[in-house]
C-alpha cells in the first residue's frame, strides 16, 4: 500500500470513528432530553447508580492527586516568582491554573482511568456474552438502556469532581503558601478568592462537562465495537483509555482556544 | 421505506405460516454467508435448523431475530417483513418473540428474578407485586423456583439456560428461538433442556425455532427440520423424511462421516503453491 493510500485510509477511518462518536452522543442526548417527552422512560435509578460509581468512588484518589498537583504548582510558580520578589502571586498562579486547566484535566484523566475503561470493559463483556444482542431482542435499545444513564452520570459528576479537585488543589497550594511563601492560611485563601473571576471557574466547568461526554462516548463506543473473544475486551479497554486521553486533550485545546478568542480584552 | 400497511398487504397469504423466509441472502463484507435461503415455519410447530460449524445456521437465526440485516430476500414474521420494517414496528414485533441464547446471555449485574422481570418492567405497566408473581410463575415453568435471588454466576450451565428460557417466556411470546440449547452441557442436563422444550411445545403450542448441531436432540424435539450447508438449505422435511434421505451431503451429516482429508494430491499441492505461480 502506498503512503497516499495509507494516509487516505487512516483519514477515512478517523472520520468514520468521529462519526460513530457523534452518532452515539446524539442518540444518547436524544434518550436523555427528548425521549422522556415521547413517553419513554428515563432510567434515573441507573444514572444515580452510575453517578455513585463515577463520582463518589473517585473522590479519595482525586483528592490526593489534586492536593499534590496544587503543591507542585505552588512550588513551580515560586521557582520563577521568587526571582522577581513576587511570592505573593503564588496563590494567584495556583488558583488560575487549577480552575482553568489542571482541575478539569486531572479530573478527566482520573475518571478515564477509573470509569472510561470500566465502561468499555462492562459493555465489551456484555457484547461478548451476547447480552447486547439479548437487549435488542427484548426490544430494548442498548443506547437508551446502557449508554444514556452513563452520559447523565458523567455530565453531572465531572463538574462536581472538578470543583472538588479545584478546592483540593488550592488547599495543596496553601501548604506551600503557608510554609514557604509567607502567607497565613487565611491570607492565602483570601488572595485566591481575589485572584479568581467567575469566568475562570465557569470555563473549567464547561470543559469538564465536555470531557465527561467525550469520555462516555469513547468508552461506550469502544465497548460496543468489541469483537468476539475475551482478549478483545482487553483491547477495547486499552483503546478506550488511550483514545479518551487524546480526545480530552483535543477538546481541551479547542475550548481553550474558544475561550481565549471570546475573552473580554481588558 | 414501505409502511407497515404495505408490508401487511404484501405478506404471503397463508394462515398457518408463522415465519416465511424467501430467497434470503446475507453477506459479511464481500463474503456471502447465506445464498438465497427459502423455507416456512408453520404456526405451532418446532422447526430445527441443523447444520455443521460455519454452515450459516447461526447467521440464519440471527437474521430471523433481526440482529443481522439481509442483503437480499424477505423474512415475514406474523405478516411483517423484517427487511423493510420501521423501528417502531420492529420493537413491537420483538415483544412477541422470545430468544434463548447459546450462552444464556443473562445480565450478570442482575439477579435471576430481575433478569426475568426486565421485559415486564420495561414493556408493561404491571405493578411490582404482579411482576413478582409472574417471575415466580416463569421460573416454576422452567424448574427454577426459589432461584429468584441468585445471580447468574452462581448458577450451573443448565440452570443458566433454564433461566434464559424463563426470561424469553416472560412476555408470553408467540415465537421462541433457541440457539444451540444443548451446547456445552452434559448429556443428562442436555436431555433436561430437550424435555423443557417438549414441555413448552405441549403446554403453550408456541412456534419454536431451534438451531443445533446435536442430532439426538434435534430428532427428539423437531416436527420438521432443515439442513443448512455452505449457506444453502439442502434438505427440508419431517424427521422421518430427513432420516430416509439419500442425498449424499445429508447422509454424510446424519451418519457423521468426516470430510475427506485431501481430495486428490495434485490439487492439494497446486493450492499450496498457488501464490508462487502468480
Amino acid at each position: 500500500m502506498s503512503v497516499t493510500e495509507t494516509v487516505g485510509q487512516a483519514t477515512i477511518d478517523t472520520l468514520a470513528y468521529l462519526g460513530d462518536l457523534t452518532i452515539l452522543t446524539g442518540r444518547s442526548l436524544h434518550a436523555v432530553v427528548i425521549a422522556p417527552f415521547q413517553g419513554q422512560r428515563l432510567r434515573v435509578e441507573r444514572a444515580i447508580h452510575q453517578a455513585m460509581a463515577v463520582g463518589v468512588g473517585a473522590v479519595p484518589i482525586l483528592s490526593l492527586i489534586s492536593f499534590f498537583i496544587g503543591m507542585i504548582l505552588a512550588l513551580q510558580s515560586a521557582y520563577e516568582l521568587r526571582r522577581f520578589g513576587a511570592m505573593e502571586f503564588v496563590a494567584n498562579a495556583v488558583a488560575v491554573s487549577m480552575t482553568r486547566e489542571l482541575g478539569p484535566l486531572m479530573t478527566a484523566i482520573v475518571v478515564i482511568g477509573r470509569s472510561g475503561s470500566a465502561f468499555a470493559a462492562e459493555i465489551g463483556t456484555m457484547k461478548v456474552n451476547e447480552e447486547i444482542d439479548a437487549l435488542q431482542t427484548m426490544a430494548l435499545d442498548p443506547v437508551h438502556f446502557l449508554v444514556a444513564p452513563k452520559f447523565i452520570a458523567m455530565a453531572l459528576m465531572l463538574p462536581c469532581l472538578t470543583t472538588w479537585a479545584d478546592f483540593m488543589g488550592v488547599l495543596g497550594g496553601s501548604v506551600f503558601g503557608v510554609a514557604g511563601a509567607g502567607f497565613t492560611f487565611g491570607s492565602y485563601i483570601h488572595t485566591t478568592l481575589s485572584a479568581l473571576v467567575l469566568r475562570d471557574i465557569v470555563t473549567g466547568l464547561i470543559k469538564s462537562v465536555m470531557f465527561g461526554m467525550v469520555i462516555t462516548a469513547v468508552g461506550c463506543q469502544e465497548g460496543l465495537s468489541t469483537g468476539l473473544g475475551a482478549e478483545q475486551v482487553g483491547r477495547s479497554t486499552t483503546s478506550a483509555v488511550v483514545k479518551s486521553i487524546f480526545m480530552v486533550v483535543l477538546v481541551d485545546l479547542v475550548f481553550t482556544m474558544l475561550f481565549y478568542l471570546t475573552a473580554p480584552h481588558s | 421505506m414501505t409502511t407497515s400497511n404495505e408490508n401487511e398487504s404484501d405478506a404471503p397469504v397463508n394462515e398457518g405460516i408463522a415465519i416465511s423466509v424467501r430467497n434470503l441472502r446475507v453477506r459479511y463484507g464481500d463474503r456471502e454467508v447465506l445464498h438465497g435461503v427459502t423455507f416456512d415455519v408453520k404456526a405451532g410447530e418446532t422447526l430445527v435448523i441443523l447444520g455443521g460449524s460455519g454452515s450459516g445456521k447461526s447467521t440464519l437465526l440471527r437474521t430471523l431475530m433481526g440482529l443481522e440485516k439481509p442483503s437480499g430476500g424477505e423474512i415475514w414474521i406474523h405478516g411483517k417483513n423484517l427487511c423493510c420494517i420501521s423501528a417502531h414496528d420492529m420493537a413491537e414485533l420483538r415483544k412477541k418473540l422470545g430468544v434463548s441464547f447459546q450462552s444464556g446471555a443473562l445480565f450478570g449485574s442482575m439477579t435471576v428474578g430481575e433478569n426475568v422481570a426486565l421485559p415486564l418492567r420495561e414493556h408493561t405497566r404491571l405493578d411490582d407485586s404482579t411482576i413478582e408473581v409472574m417471575v415466580r410463575l416463569k421460573l416454576e415453568e422452567v424448574g427454577l423456583s426459589g432461584y429468584e435471588n441468585y445471580i447468574p454466576a452462581q448458577l450451573s450451565g443448565g440452570m443458566k439456560k433454564r433461566a434464559a428460557v424463563a426470561r424469553a417466556l416472560a412476555m408470553d411470546p408467540e415465537v421462541l428461538f433457541f440457539d444451540e440449547p444443548s451446547a456445552g452441557l452434559d448429556p443428562i442436563i442436555a436431555a433436561g433442556i430437550d424435555d423443557l422444550i417438549l414441555k413448552l411445545k405441549k403446554a403453550f403450542r408456541m412456534t419454536i425455532v431451534v438451531v443445533t448441531h446435536e442430532l439426538a436432540s434435534a430428532f427428539l424435539i423437531a416436527d420438521r427440520m432443515i439442513l443448512v450447508d455452505k449457506g444453502n438449505v439442502i434438505a427440508l422435511g419431517t424427521v422421518e423424511e430427513l432420516k430416509s434421505s439419500q442425498q449424499p451431503r445429508v447422509r454424510q451429516f446424519l451418519d457423521r462421516v468426516p470430510e475427506p482429508d485431501v481430495a486428490e494430491d495434485e490439487g492439494f499441492l497446486d493450492r499450496l503453491t498457488e501464490h508462487l505461480r502468480l
